[in-house]
């Protein structure tokens, strides 16, 4: 038996019920279109997590001073002193890391002129604004030569000038007042608008580290340290290397608690992915469910089909149909609605989907292999739930299937 | 006779069924040989075996004891798939009722025993189709679905079907039952033509006017053969058909 010869006659056979054949079908489609979009919709929420978080800094490890016993009172964390500028620089010679950058920040209200706004000036290194994914619009960065004198000079933020230039002047080249110290805007930070968080991205002022050191808080330690890794799979390794300097640079025992504590970008894109992922495996059940049913449509429709077609059947047995001829027809005929429904249902998910990135506005990213596993999953549905039909279709005795009425 | 080939060859064929655990005897012994180019027809009121008998010779159905030589091979040796192979190559059956597929082309129906048989190519089975077609006088409803083809023209292409695997045997099944007299007539004359044409028919009916137009006629009662005679001179219904009136008047 020639399998064109086996297709032949089975889309011979479909062609003859067309309407029940597409209602079968639709069954399937509907189930395939929504594993399709579910799965596009949950891809695209999970892509744009990871984009947002990227974009705060994707490899972005962060080190504050952790909180220590001091005679059995448990100290507050900002008030430890236990990161100084020699670990900067001694971290800052890791391999592992890419850029590096201290961190010291204090509130205060900016003024300019008639106007004035509460914000943080956060005292930083230029490789601040690579580890943030931040980039100047006008003016420059702060120099080298600005940071060894604590210079009073300061880069301003979008929401920053929107409140002290409300009428839309040049801000470089101004000076500004952070509190009583006098500080000339050198340059200005593009817009990144608002995090995943809520948070402004914007209200920001930048100064060298020195400056708001010396100047604005006179202290002589760092409230942290940000660094950046060489890239996101280095981060953990970078993460250890960064303990065991520290560790060394404070004289830390084995066995007594780190005065420190890192978190690294990573961890909380871990636990963003893990939430969007449940909701992944949530819609792709939803999906699998009305995958499953289609698939048991399939098998009504052909037990259905089976037994309105027993004289046809003793027919094809007495003309010389074997067995396993019978069963090839009925499978072949499973298989082409659940093939071609699962292809119409990805045409339409993928419509579907550009509709809610177009209509809803939602993120959508469809993956090949959500579309290869429903086709897999329809063909492996077709052979599933028409094997059975199809068997019993092969079982019948051609006497009997000739005098069935 | 003698020198013509043997087609079927049964000896002491006996077959019973278990209905309701009591057993029937359906076939008590049943012998005879058949040769090529015979037209031979079966009769028996119902109850008499005869189906049975059909579905055997047909290979749709196994002996319980007894030997049945089909064209020299022996049909009870053979697997299921092996008969339904024999059935393909072999025979061709012409039913009662038709059986043709439903919204399906003549040409298509005809075609459909060459489906099975991966020797045949595309070309060659149409080919086929269309000279079966043409022995039955359809030339022209080549492309005419089942449905829209009256009682005689649909059991003309049942018998082109039948023809076109070019079978050693044409097994049919009470073929004018369904018709009426004029295209039973009709149906017989094209049966005439094909015995003529050295075809071997086996013709199985429980009217006994048929026995008139066959080179041979096999009675059963009860399982048994009780008569089996030879007609050298069978009559012609093609006569019979241009003598009956037509619809027409």
């Amino acid at each position: 038996m020639k399998f064109v010869n086996l297709l032949k006659i089975a889309l011979r056979a479909l062609s003859n019920n067309k309407l029940r054949c597409f209602l079968t079908m639709l069954g399937i489609i509907i189930g395939v279109a929504s594993v399709i979009t579910m799965l596009a919709i949950g891809q695209g929420s999970k892509n744009s997590i990871k984009a947002q978080i990227s974009e705060m800094g994707s490899n972005m490890i962060m080190i504050h001073p952790g909180n220590m016993q001091r005679g059995g009172v448990r100290q507050s964390a900002d008030d430890m002193q236990t990161i100084k500028i020699e670990d900067y620089e001694s971290l800052s010679r890791l391999p592992g890391i890419a850029a590096i950058s201290p961190s010291v920040n204090s509130g205060g209200q900016l003024v300019y002129g008639n106007n004035n706004y509460p914000s943080s000036i956060y005292g930083v290194t230029p490789e601040y604004l690579e580890i943030r994914k931040l980039k100047i619009k006008d003016g420059t960065i702060f120099s080298d030569q600005d940071i060894r004198t604590a210079a009073k000079v300061c880069i301003l933020g979008k929401t920053v000038i929107d409140n002290l230039f409300p009428d839309g002047q040049d801000p470089v080249g101004k000076v500004v007042r952070f509190g009583k110290i006098p500080m000339t805007v050198i340059g200005v930070l593009e817009s990144k608008g608002t995090n995943s968080m809520g948070q402004d991205q914007d209200d920001v002022v930048l100064a060298p580290y020195t400056t708001v050191m010396k100047r604005i808080l006179a202290i002589d330690y760092l409230q942290g340290i940000f660094a950046s890794a060489v890239n996101e799979d280095k981060t953990n390794e970078t993460i250890d290397q960064i303990t065991e300097q520290l560790r060394v640079n404070h004289k830390l025992k084995d066995g007594v608690d780190d005065d420190f504590q890192i978190r690294s970008q990573q961890e909380l894109s871990e636990m963003m992915n893990s939430t969007s992922d449940m909701m992944t495996v949530l819609l792709a059940c939803i999906a699998g469910i009305s995958l499953l049913v289609g698939g048991i449509g399939i098998m009504n429709i052909m037990y259905v089909s089976v037994t309105e077609r027993t004289r046809e059947i003793g027919l094809r047995m007495s003309i010389g149909a074997r067995g396993i001829d019978i069963l090839s027809q009925f499978l072949i005929e499973a298989v082409i609605i659940s093939v071609t429904g699962g292809i119409i249902g990805i045409l339409l998910g993928v419509i579907a989907s550009w509709l809610v990135s177009v209509i809803a506005n939602w993120p959508v990213y469809i993956q090949l292999y959500s579309v290869v596993l429903s086709f897999v999953v329809c063909t492996v549905t077709g052979i599933f739930f028409g094997w059975y039909p199809a068997q019993k279709a092969s079982n019948l005795d051609p006497i009997e299937a000739l005098r069935y009425e | 006779m003698s020198e013509k080939k043997e087609i079927i060859r049964v000896e002491n064929l006996r077959r019973e069924f278990m209905v309701g655990g009591e057993k029937v005897k359906a076939l008590r012994g049943v012998s005879f040989t058949i040769h090529e180019g015979e037209f031979v027809t079966i009769m028996g009121t119902s109850g008499s075996g005869k189906s049975t008998l059909l579905n055997m010779l047909g290979c749709l159905d196994t002996p319980t004891s007894g030997e049945y030589c089909l064209d020299g091979v022996s049909v009870q040796a053979m697997s299921k798939n092996q008969r339904a192979v024999t059935r393909n190559r072999k025979i061709g059956f012409v039913f009662q009722n038709y059986n043709l597929l439903p919204k399906t082309t003549s040409i298509e129906n005809v075609e459909l025993p060459l489906l099975y048989n991966s020797s045949v190519s595309a070309k060659e089975r149409r080919e086929k189709a269309i000279q079966a077609l043409q022995a039955v006088g359809l030339h022209d409803r080549l492309y005419h679905k089942s449905n829209q083809m009256s009682g005689g023209q649909q059991q003309r292409v049942a018998i082109a079907r039948a023809l076109v695997n070019d079978p050693v045997i044409i097994l049919a099944d009470e073929a004018t039952g369904n018709l009426d007299t004029r295209t039973s007539f009709s149906i017989l004359t094209l049966f005439q033509e094909l015995h003529r044409r050295q075809r071997t028919i086996i013709f199985v009916t429980h009217n006994p006017d048929l026995a008139l137009y066959s080179s041979r006629n096999i009675v059963l009662r009860d399982g048994k053969i009780v008569s089996d005679t030879y007609n050298d001179h069978p009559a012609s219904a093609r006569e019979v058909y241009e003598s009956l009136p037509t619809d027409n008047d």
